[in-house]
């Protein structure tokens, strides 16, 4: 029974409700192109996922990730710019749905902390040599 | 001097431990709102969901009166606990339509019959792509458009009984 148990959860529904209709045509389907299809995935990786917050669309197999994911590719396989598509979603969801947050008012210590940290460092590690002579 | 900086890690430490704790306890906002309130409709055409309904474009929902704009699914649970509310509002002369995302037509007719119609028109988002364009991120959610197709207020889940004078109050305002 106890290696049984483990088993039953196979069987189990999800408790998630999910439609009943198929994938979008290229939510899982790669584009021929693999220099597209790279661009694709790029994107894919660093765009967030709305319904399972944490996880890229590449990652989740949440439906609308899989609709998102489809999107993008048609897109891109139309010829539209991945930055264009990300700007695209920002403009409907804002810098949430990135990534790659753009700099902004309200990113800026975000993006200049590295820096800072390095010269805070810099400094430290300057005054101990000095001071060890 | 030297006293201070050596207790310096202990309170970066302290620090980092509050921030880190405070996170934990309070988890990030879970809805994103769509940024696309205060602006137009995007365009789109989307076929009818079921025979009994027309389907819906951008253009019926700048029609000179203020409209709810409601996106549900037959396989939502939520939206069936919102469709009595939705039938509320209806009673009180608001006009309903609706965009029926990832849906078969034959579940969104069984949908209507067993949890009642208040939709004028009914369009079918196959694949999601018209809720990614308006910013939304799940079902149920609704948008009040004012009768130019602008975007007047988001509101995301459920309508739930109490939340029907802040809806009717944006439909007011958006007159």
């Amino acid at each position: 029974m106890r290696v049984l148990l483990p088993l039953l959860f196979l069987l189990s529904a999800p408790a998630m409700a999910d439609s009943r209709m198929e994938a979008a045509p290229l939510a899982n389907v790669q584009l021929k192109d693999p220099a597209q299809e790279r661009q694709a995935k790029a994107l894919m990786e660093t765009i967030r996922c709305l319904v399972c917050q944490g996880q890229s669309i590449a990652d989740s197999d949440a439906e609308m990730a899989g609709d998102m994911r489809s999107m993008i590719r048609e897109r891109i396989e139309k010829g539209e710019q991945p930055e264009a598509i990300r700007k695209w979603l920002i403009t409907r969801y804002g810098d949430w749905v990135t990534y790659e947050p753009p700099l902004s008012s309200t990113t800026l210590f975000l993006w200049s902390l590295p820096a800072l940290l390095l010269m805070a460092g810099g400094a430290l590690a300057l005054g101990r040599i000095r001071r060890k002579r | 001097m030297r006293k201070v900086f050596l207790w310096l890690p202990l309170a970066v430490f302290g620090l980092l431990l509050g921030v880190m704790g405070h996170g934990i306890l309070n988890p990030e906002q879970t809805t994103i709102p769509s940024k696309l309130v205060g602006t137009k409709v995007p365009a789109f055409n989307l076929p009818a969901a079921v025979p009994s309904h027309p389907g819906l474009t951008n253009a019926d929902l700048a029609t000179g009166k203020p409209v709810l704009l409601n996106f549900f699914a037959s396989w939502c649970l939520p939206c069936i606990a919102e469709a009595p509310v939705l039938e509320e509002l209806k009673r009180e002369g608001v006009v309903i339509h609706a965009i029926a995302i990832r849906d078969k037509p034959e579940d969104v007719a069984r949908f209507l019959a067993e949890h009642g119609d208040p939709y004028a028109r009914i369009g079918s988002d196959v694949s999601s792509r018209v809720q990614i364009s308006f910013g939304s991120s799940g079902v149920p959610e609704s948008f009040v458009i004012d009768g130019k197709g602008v975007i007047r207020h988001q509101h995301i889940g459920d309508i739930q009984p109490q939340d029907m004078p802040k809806i009717l109050k944006a439909l007011k305002d958006a007159q």
